[in-house]
């Protein structure tokens, strides 16, 4: 077994475990730490059916963006959406057979990276153009954008350049779902893409990309506008009572 | 008033964003609170010795007890979405006036101590250590948000700076570094039962001296009762409305409207406050200490309803939290809220807006007006920022732009929004809410006043709008004293009730 496969091998275990692991913990923390008061940003709705149509708004429209700056909406989405069809694109490297939605979603993931690099693209640019996102940007904003455009870049270089040897890929992901590792192919190209997001997935927890889920543990879009019909109360609050 | 002693922001005929100015408002502090204030309200008197370990300690409990604090230090992406939105930005330019900047101030440290990038990169991301120059930004800027929402509105996360201000305001009380203005405040109301510090005596004095105005002025005797055992409606009114020009104007009008509808209410020495500055300093337990006021006048004196004067941030704390706090409202458990529930009227929300009240009377006709009364007004209205973004009315989401514009158009002729992006959820705080409502930052509030400014000079030149009605008497207090600075006249800024007041029929009714 080649050096470099065992080395990408264990890369991956401990970015998926990484990944896993840190959001998940993510996820319970936020989980467990109560929210002591109700503070929709109102006018919000007054049912939990509600709550679940606005949170779905933000999360497939980006609503709040959308009326915040058209710009940085239209570059966010398209990058969104278009990391989103070049995601399910590439579960056909993971599946046999392949499922119907990535089969459907294959003509249209092909070109889905370009509208990353767009995207992606656009946003950069701002952080340059705007004086006040020029102002609030980071170092790590910047390696953030970077990252990403890297990883779309070299996605499309092994797509329209240079073609990697697809099959012993996904050889090599099926060895490593089922703990019998096989060669990883030794393109240059592909090693790049596969160590920039095995680090994607490493900073996940870590880094801005908590935005995740932290937009579905954020109170004042996910409570329900109804506190003088229904009280509520959460733990450390309720002890108060008893004083 | 006094020349100013800083340059006035011109009107401008569309509103820019403006280019960012590094330091603009640094120089701008709010006078710290003296160690009797603080000591006064539980907290220590001055900066304690090992303030940097205490504040991370604070910050660390805060973490584990609100979820808005945690979630929102994690997931802002620097989008830039809110750096446009804050009123005291658009005013002065300072970059750390826009949310995410303001927020950063924080989250730097946050970062530093509590998160592994900041523990082990801290240059990449950002993270900072809390030395003594970055506690004094933190006093000075969030000494400079007046927690009105607006950005948490466009913020694709939902992330509400006003969560941040308050926990940050939080730590600085912990560690002795509290605000005089706001803790000041929170001392009377303790003490007295008023943010003005007004006691009985006075108040009862007040009272009578307008109930003689009103008798002089329109011939009827309308009563404004205070601890008045079993009358039907406990009224609950920013203390502002007892005294304060134009506020007094709005009392009046409740109690012309109490008198037509021929409903029995009264005031509370007790709870002579509407107001809760415990939000504006996110100190949980100070809001709760103020809310119980409440509670235990509405039990002392029998009443069936308890109705909230046109006041901002009470109306949030009313609405949102006091159900929560306290137990008014449905479902609490503890014996004091049980028997309040079995007290109130269960017909009526509780607490209900005077906004609320009035509406239902008018479209019941239990009430009746003459709007020619207020022919020489052409009006608009200011949405309040808490009653906007942290509140609502009646029983449909966005009710509390509709109830009071509703009123304002029953009772008068001459009505004219502003512009659509400055009023319901996007408007503009009036720039001196949340604790910033006082004479040593008068320069950010002239200068944080600018987008209303320039909203309501656009109707003012296109419609001849000569008065801005608005519900909350921190706006009011705001705009008495701003409007000169822009060339408008201190009188044009009055409440919904104002305008209730000059129509109102007391003649006809019952």
């Amino acid at each position: 077994m080649p050096t470099l496969t065992i080395v990408y091998a264990l890369l991956f275990y401990a970015a998926t475990a990484m990944l896993v692991i840190g959001v998940g913990y993510k996820i319970y923390d936020y989980a467990r730490t109560p929210a002591p008061l109700k503070i929709p940003t109102t006018p919000a709705p007054t049912t939990q059916a509600g709550v679940v149509w606005r949170m779905a708004r933000e999360v497939v429209l980006f609503e709040s963006l959308f009326k915040a700056t058209k710009w940085t909406w239209i570059f966010g989405w398209v990058f969104h959406a278009a990391l989103l069809l070049v995601l399910i694109r590439h579960l056909r490297y993971f599946q046999e057979p392949i499922w119907t939605i990535v089969a459907l979603a294959q003509p249209f993931g092909m070109y889905a990276a370009f509208g990353m690099v767009i995207g992606l693209s656009g946003l950069w640019a701002r952080r340059f153009l705007v004086d006040r996102v020029r102002y609030i940007s980071t170092l790590s904003d910047h390696l953030m954008l970077a990252l990403l455009l890297a990883i779309a870049l070299s996605g499309l270089s092994m797509k329209y350049v240079a073609h990697t040897d697809i099959i012993s890929l996904k050889a090599f992901m099926f060895g490593l779902m089922t703990f019998n590792w096989q060669p990883l192919p030794q393109d240059p190209l592909l090693l790049l893409h596969l160590f920039l997001v095995a680090t994607l997935m490493t900073i996940f927890p870590i880094s801005k990309l908590l935005h995740a889920p932290g937009l579905f543990f954020s109170p004042s879009r996910n409570q329900v506008d109804n506190p003088r019909e229904h009280r509520y109360v959460s733990a450390w609050s309720a002890k108060l009572e008893q004083k | 008033m006094a020349a100013p002693t800083f340059e006035v922001p011109k009107l401008k005929e569309v509103s820019e964003v403006p280019r960012v100015q590094e330091g603009a408002m640094a120089h701008i502090r709010s006078f710290p609170a003296s160690a009797a204030i603080q000591e006064a309200i539980g907290f220590p008197g001055q900066l304690v010795e090992n303030w940097e370990e205490k504040a991370i300690e604070k910050m660390g409990d805060l973490l584990h007890n609100y979820r808005s604090f945690k979630v929102y230090l994690d997931s802002c992406v620097h989008c830039g979405a809110c750096t446009d939105k804050c009123h005291y930005f658009l005013g002065t330019g300072d970059p750390k006036n826009m949310p995410v900047a303001r927020q950063d101030l924080i989250r730097n440290v946050y970062r530093r101590h509590f998160t592994f990038a900041g523990k082990y990169f801290p240059k990449l991301v950002g993270a900072k250590d809390l030395t003594k120059d970055v506690l004094d930004q933190w006093y000075t800027y969030y000494n400079q948000c007046s927690e009105c929402r607006r950005c948490s509105v466009f913020c694709p996360y939902g992330i509400d700076t006003a969560e941040i201000t308050m926990a940050a305001k939080e730590i600085l009380d912990t560690i002795g570094y509290g605000q005089k203005y706001t803790n000041e405040i929170i001392g009377k109301v303790q003490r007295i039962g008023n943010n003005l510090g007004l006691p009985g005596p006075a108040l009862e004095d007040t009272l009578e001296g307008l109930e003689e105005d009103i008798e002089a002025d329109t011939g009827v005797k309308v009563r404004l009762p205070l601890n008045q055992k079993g009358a039907e409606v406990l009224l609950v009114t920013p203390s502002a409305d007892f005294f304060s020009e134009p506020h007094v104007e709005s009392l009046i009008g409740y109690a012309k409207v109490f008198h037509a509808a021929g409903i029995s209410w009264t005031l509370s020495t007790h709870a002579s406050e509407a107001g809760n500055f415990g939000l504006f300093i996110g100190n949980y337990d100070t809001m709760r200490n103020i809310a119980l006021r409440i509670r235990e006048a509405a039990l002392e004196l029998g009443v069936k309803r308890i109705i909230v004067g046109e006041c901002g941030h009470a109306w949030r704390v009313a609405y949102s939290f006091w159900n929560t706090l306290v137990g008014i409202g449905a479902g609490a458990n503890d014996p004091f809220a049980i028997q309040l529930q079995q007290q109130l009227d269960p017909r009526y929300p509780a607490p209900q807006h005077i906004c609320e009240f009035t509406y239902d009377l008018l479209k019941r006709g239990a009430i009746t007006v003459d709007k020619s009364a207020n022919d020489h007004r052409v009006i608009t209205f200011h949405d309040s920022c808490n009653v906007a973004r942290g509140s609502r009315m009646g029983d449909m989401p966005g009710g509390q732009f509709v109830i009071p514009r509703e009123i304002i158009k029953m009772v008068a002729n001459n009505y004219h929004d502003m512009g659509a992006d400055t009023i319901g959820e996007s408007t503009f705080c009036c720039g001196g809410g949340g604790g910033l409502l006082t004479d040593d930052l008068i320069e950010l509030r002239v200068k944080g006043a600018l987008p209303r400014m320039e909203a309501l000079k656009r109707v003012a030149d296109e419609h001849q709008v000569n008065f801005m009605a608005t519900i909350c008497a921190i706006c009011k207090a705001q705009f008495s004293k701003v409007l000169p600075y822009y060339g408008f006249d201190m009188n044009m800024i009055g409440g919904v009730h104002q305008l209730v007041s000059t129509a109102i029929r007391l003649d006809q009714k019952q």
